[in-house]
């Protein structure tokens, strides 16, 4: 008997290595799933890192008065525009002495970013006592230099097939020789507004662009959203426009992104004439978006509160409002917030609607307000991704890399929130 | 008698009730907001998809199999008279959509079961954020992502094995975006599959079946309504998925099911009829509105199908 027992048939060993084998397709399942998640993190993060310096070269400069400023002005609004590109020639014919043909001179500049004239005038306007005197400066060399000296450009390549020519290369050696070429810390990238030239292009418009959004996007998505789902969890009876409002509110949160840009495209601005390409059209596109997210996770926050608390404040004689407001509502607050930070997470990484409502504009300029002509983070990694410059793609990777840690961050401070203020019953 | 007393009383009951009033007002005025969304929608995409259908017959739009929308500037022109079929656009839109559901349901539904039957909570709590993570990431990045990677990974492989695959492939952005569904589903089908009674599953295991062949033969076949629910949904969410196949897609309108070749979608024709510098009034730019209508009815189908469909099963084992 017992041995009989004992002996595995071949039918359970068959049904048990099938029982092995299921449990490695799930494993195996989520293996790939995650693993995709870590390649392309670290494939955004091995192309990005080096965006975050940038190439220097040293040079020294005489900031000659006659040249910056011929009429003895001292305003820094004329001095940031006044000619520099002499000063850095003369600079960079010191460097290289042996450079005296227009066209050699010509090529060397070239190693310079072309932003490096309006460096120079920031410099000049910001400390007026330059002018006149003999500096040595670190001046940002062009993106192909930078490429360069990253070894991501392949000097077996035909020289006709890529932008640094022999010579270039030469010249770039020999200013690495003498040590006057740097890779510092990238400050550019981060108070720079969006440029045509990658080594001067930044992120501070694009970011200023959503925190706008995302400011006019709260304004109106969280007080719409909690009363919304403070009507619909403690006022409303069950009637059909209650059932009509959350058939709606279902069905917007699976509605394509993309159609409430065109909704903000053909309202907000063909009906309403809100300027277009700014944060506050933005803000309100995004708002409308998020409001299921906020209303659904407010109202799961609201029906967690018991219903005791009610009852206790009503049987002290408070009314149905001051009930609502002073005692329900705070205590379903962090689940309220909780679920707006996560709504506000989704809508800083949203890019299509904001592309029918006119934010995909190339702007230098760093907005100011909520009315001004901006872009987002998102748009702008899509426009970077578009550009053919090499340079670009590493300022787009480092681009992903701030958004990322900033929706790390909002995720982090929903999670602490949940943790720190939730209350369980 | 004191009715001073009595009248303020009564005074300040009559304020409270009008401010009850008041704010009950301010509650539902913002409850309609959602209301008023919805119906700004509808109203502003049948609009101008009934400008757009005066000009180009509705016929011609839902039957033709010609997708060109480059309008005549001049009136002498040649060849571009414009051909507004969506025929092309919809073939794409369902291989980019089929491909990434191929992708994402088995991912997805097999995370979803080990994470619900077999995982310890302890792997569960670090894997099923974990996979959220995906769901979190904005599609740009993902877009990014397949364009720069994915679509030179599969373009080479193919270059390898003698197959010519255009750098913009409908099987890279399907890939991406089955990658990006997969927490979608599996977040979806776990509730559902928690859903099923744990009484279904001990009277399976205690005759003696396999975990396995109880997650089989009785647990899917169980949660099977409402899986296939949270598939409808990962569906509608593929079709209106806009970045991933603006980046990775490509422009040209092919009438074609090869997942090699470069197709389109609704979504990207929307975007770059919508992007360039057009006046407002052409067909060009009334057609995307037509387009987005027609997105917006079929996504719309699938969501109320789908959420029917989850509805009913949750009830069936309430």
């Amino acid at each position: 008997m017992t041995e009989y027992i004992l002996t595995t048939s071949p039918k359970l060993k068959r049904r048990h290595a099938k029982e092995a084998r299921f449990k490695w397709y799930g494993r195996i399942a989520i293996t790939i799933a995650l693993g995709f998640l870590v390649l392309m993190f670290s494939a955004i993060i091995f192309r990005g890192i080096g965006a975050f310096s940038q190439t220097k070269i040293k040079l020294e400069v005489s900031y000659t008065e006659s040249i910056i400023a011929p009429d003895g002005t001292r305003d820094p609004q004329i001095l940031r525009l006044a000619n520099y590109k002499p000063i850095l020639t003369a600079a960079l014919k010191e460097t290289f002495p042996e450079a005296t043909s227009r066209k050699d001179k010509k090529r060397i500049y070239k190693l310079l970013s072309k932003g490096a004239v309006y460096e120079m005038g920031k410099r000049v306007s910001n400390d007026l006592a330059l002018i006149g005197t003999h500096q040595t400066i670190w001046v940002t060399a062009s993106s192909d230099v930078d490429l360069f000296l990253q070894g991501k450009v392949d000097a077996g390549l035909n020289e006709n097939l890529r932008k640094l020519t022999d010579k270039d290369i030469q010249s770039v050696q020999y200013l690495q020789h003498e040590g006057l070429l740097k890779r510092k810390f990238n400050t550019t990238f981060f108070t720079n507004g969006d440029s045509r030239e990658p080594e001067m292009a930044g992120i501070l418009g694009a970011s200023l662009g959503s925190f706008f959004s995302l400011l006019v996007c709260f304004l109106i998505a969280f007080p719409l959203g909690i009363l919304t789902a403070v009507y619909l969890e403690e006022y409303a009876r069950k009637s059909k426009l209650t059932d009509f409002i959350e058939i709606n509110i279902n069905n917007l949160a699976a509605v394509p992104s993309i159609v409430f840009g065109l909704l903000g495209l053909s309202i907000f601005l063909g009906v309403f004439h809100i300027p277009r390409s700014t944060p506050l059209v933005g803000g309100m596109v995004l708002a409308l978006m998020t409001l299921p997210t906020i209303i659904i996770a407010a109202r799961a926050s609201l029906r967690s509160v018991p219903k005791t608390i009610r009852e206790a404040a009503l049987g002290l004689g408070a009314s149905k409002t001051q009930a609502t407001f002073h005692h329900v509502v705070p205590l379903a607050m962090p689940g309220m917030l909780t679920g707006t930070i996560l709504g506000m997470a989704q809508a800083l990484g949203e890019t299509a609607p904001l592309l029918m409502i006119g934010m995909i504009a190339f702007i230098v300029d760093i907005p100011h307000g909520v009315t001004d002509a901006a872009t987002s983070l998102p748009v702008q990694i899509f426009l970077w991704a578009d550009s053919p410059e090499k340079g670009f793609v590493e300022r787009t990777s480092a681009a992903i890399i701030v958004l990322l840690a900033f929706l790390i961050l909002m995720n982090l401070l929903a999670v602490y929130l949940r943790k720190k203020l939730e209350r369980r019953w | 008698m004191k009715p001073s007393v009595d009248l303020k009383l009564r005074h300040s009951r009559r304020s409270t009730i009008i401010k009850e009033y008041a704010i009950q007002t301010v509650l539902i005025a913002s409850s309609l907001v959602a209301i008023l969304t919805t119906v700004g929608i509808v109203l502003s995409l049948a609009f101008e998809a009934f400008r757009f259908f005066e000009k180009i017959p509705l016929t011609d739009f839902l039957f033709g199999l010609e997708w060109s929308p480059q309008t005549a500037i001049r009136a002498d022109q040649v060849g571009s008279s414009g051909a507004f079929g969506v025929i092309p656009l919809l073939t794409g839109t369902l291989l980019i959509s089929a491909i990434a559901m191929l992708v994402a349901t088995p991912l997805g539904l097999l995370s979803a079961l080990y994470l619900a039957e077999y995982a310890k909570p302890k792997t569960r709590a670090i894997i099923k954020p974990l996979l959220e993570l995906l769901a979190g990431i904005p599609t740009v990045v993902y877009g990014f992502f397949a364009a720069l990677v994915v679509a030179p990974i599969i373009r080479n492989t193919g270059s390898g094995m003698g197959f010519e695959i255009s750098s913009e492939s409908a099987l890279a952005a399907g890939l991406v975006m089955g990658i990006m569904l997969v927490p979608f589903i599996s977040s979806l089908s776990d509730d559902v599959i928690n859903a099923v009674p744990q009484s279904l599953r001990d009277a399976s295991l205690g005759m003696g079946a396999t975990p396995a062949e109880t997650i089989t033969k009785i647990v899917l076949p169980a949660a099977t309504p409402g899986i296939m629910g949270s598939l409808l949904l990962a569906v509608s969410r593929a079709i209106g998925e806009t970045m991933i196949v603006v980046m990775a897609a490509g422009l040209a309108a092919k009438l074609s099911l090869n997942p090699l070749d470069a197709v389109t979608t609704m979504t990207v024709q929307i975007v770059t009829l919508l992007t360039g510098d057009q006046e407002f009034d052409s067909a060009k730019t009334l057609a995307a509105f037509a387009i987005a209508l027609f997105l917006f009815i079929l996504t719309l189908g699938l969501n109320v199908i789908a959420l029917k469909i989850v509805d009913k099963y949750k009830k069936q084992y309430d």
